[in-house]
């Protein structure tokens, strides 16, 4: 019998060297409790949360867990059936209400993942005989979608605006073409130039759907993201999310001012084959979107805490993914896993989890120190950070 | 129209700048296996011959294809078109 799981032998091997060196497994951190979308207790030890993605702390919002609450004594735990069967209560209505008013669009559709939502939007959309170009640094769930569908896959150099025109170009005319953007790409916390990218799109006759999972709520003056931002919003076709990051519970969606938007929901297999999400978490997801609507202060507070970051972790001397705070994402770039484990559990050893990205989640073999900020955290947790960083940066020689 | 020898010669020549083994190119030679390259070298050298020949090369194509000779098929298949 030939072992399936022999493939997997080079990933075990380089995870017991690793483990050899004597850092502890940086896959398998446990909290045990949480106090706050900025604090949590670690191996019993009170740790400043710098890798959530919990950019706008809604986790712990008393309207919030009140919305939960209530919705979960009322409609009981889970709904235990697909959206087009008996998987559709008033409160995903509700929710899907709450994110047509947030983007201002005309139709909303909620799967249970943000995964999810790529995976069955992009699978669905690119059928045989059209094509689906996407920025070679696009996130696992596109390049899923893409694989889930019988569509021909065109790939170009990350944020490289002329690489895509040169693509679409060569195109034939008459196919049918599916951009697929991100606003701020997750692991160096870069935004994409969408200005550009969006017209050269309409300009050769491609679709554009722009993931904005890391944008929602705090970029662009309304928080719907880059392509708000940028002034591009009412020429992009499919915008996909997440609640499992501002929103502050979990959960994907797609929004669309396109006509024939709501046949998706008998056609996509990710929406039709699995079940919905609870009816405590659509009604924690529509009371955050709804509060995310007006939250101009938390926004401008998260904008001062992702720069002093950067500037603060720079002037230390770590080399970081991008050359500003361009989102609140910011990735310091490790020389090696081996070095960026150390790192990391110096960092936690401190009081501070951040997420240690390897490859393939990361572009070009980079070995990341992702730290992710909150409009919660005070700026006098940003100071505690930085002498962190500062005092695991020397004791590991990372700087 | 190039034939391919033509294309085969600047397939070559494009792998030049990432063959960083020096590795003797024949028809044979695999892109992963021989020339070791990762996904990221893979992607610039698509990109390079894409530019060259004016094509596209989509990634289910690149599934297909694991010699320089492979490639150079797949060239001349794609400029017929």
């Amino acid at each position: 019998m030939t072992d399936l799981l022999s493939k997997f032998d080079p990933l075990i091997q380089e995870r017991e060297n690793l483990l050899a060196t004597g850092v502890k497994d940086p896959f398998s951190l446990v909290m045990e409790e949480v106090l706050s979308p900025t604090v949590a207790i670690c191996n019993g030890k009170e740790t400043i949360l710098l890798g959530t993605y919990n950019y706008m702390g809604m986790t712990f919002d008393d309207d919030v867990r009140q919305a939960g609450l209530k919705a979960l004594e009322e409609f009981g735990s889970g709904t235990t059936g697909s959206r087009v069967l008996n998987g559709t209560y008033s409160l995903h209505r509700d929710c899907e209400e709450a994110l047509k008013e947030f983007y201002d669009m005309d139709h909303a559709m909620v799967f249970s993942t943000g995964y999810q939502a790529n995976l069955g939007i992009i699978s669905t959309l690119a059928g045989k005989g059209d094509y689906v170009i996407l920025d070679i640094d696009s996130h696992a769930s596109i390049y899923d979608g893409c694989a889930m569908g019988n569509a021909e896959i065109v790939a170009f150099r990350h944020n490289d605006v002329e690489a895509l025109e040169k693509r679409l170009k060569r195109l034939p005319a008459e196919a049918g073409k599916l951009v697929v953007l991100e606003g701020v790409y997750s692991m160096l916390g870069d935004v994409a130039p969408l200005k550009e990218m969006v017209r050269i799109c309409k300009e050769n006759g491609a679709m554009v759907l722009v993931d904005e999972a890391h944008s929602m709520g705090f970029i662009g003056e309304n928080g719907r993201g880059v392509c708000e931002e940028q002034g591009v919003i009412d020429d992009v076709d499919f915008i996909i999310g997440t609640f499992s990051k501002s929103v502050g519970t979990v959960g994907g969606f797609c929004v669309s001012n396109h006509p024939k938007a709501e046949i998706l929901r008998l056609v996509c297999r990710p929406y039709v084959f699995t079940a919905s999400l609870p009816p405590s978490v659509m009604a924690t997801a529509s009371t955050s979107i709804r509060k995310l609507m007006h939250s101009g202060n938390k926004r401008a507070h998260l904008w001062e805490n992702s720069k002093k970051l950067h500037q603060g972790l720079r002037d230390l001397g770590f080399t970081l993914g991008t050359p500003e705070a361009q989102s609140a994402i910011i990735a310091v770039i490790m020389p090696d896993l081996e070095k960026g484990a150390m790192m990391w559990q110096a960092l936690l050893a401190e009081g501070l989890y951040v997420n240690l990205a390897r490859p393939p989640a990361t572009p070009a073999n980079m070995t990341l120190l992702r730290c992710s900020l909150c409009a919660e955290h005070t700026s006098e947790q940003v100071d505690q950070i930085l002498g962190m960083f500062e005092a695991a940066g020397k004791a590991v020689g990372a700087i | 129209m190039a034939n391919r020898e033509e294309i085969m010669a600047k397939v070559s020549e494009l792998i030049g700048p990432f063959n960083n083994k020096g590795v003797e190119l024949a028809p044979g030679t695999t892109f992963q296996g021989d020339l070791e390259w990762d996904s990221l070298t893979v992607m610039d050298f698509v990109a390079a011959v894409e530019d060259e020949f004016d094509i596209i090369i989509t990634m289910n194509m690149q599934a297909e294809i694991e010699t320089v000779g492979q490639l150079a098929d797949a060239v001349a298949k794609l400029m017929e078109n």
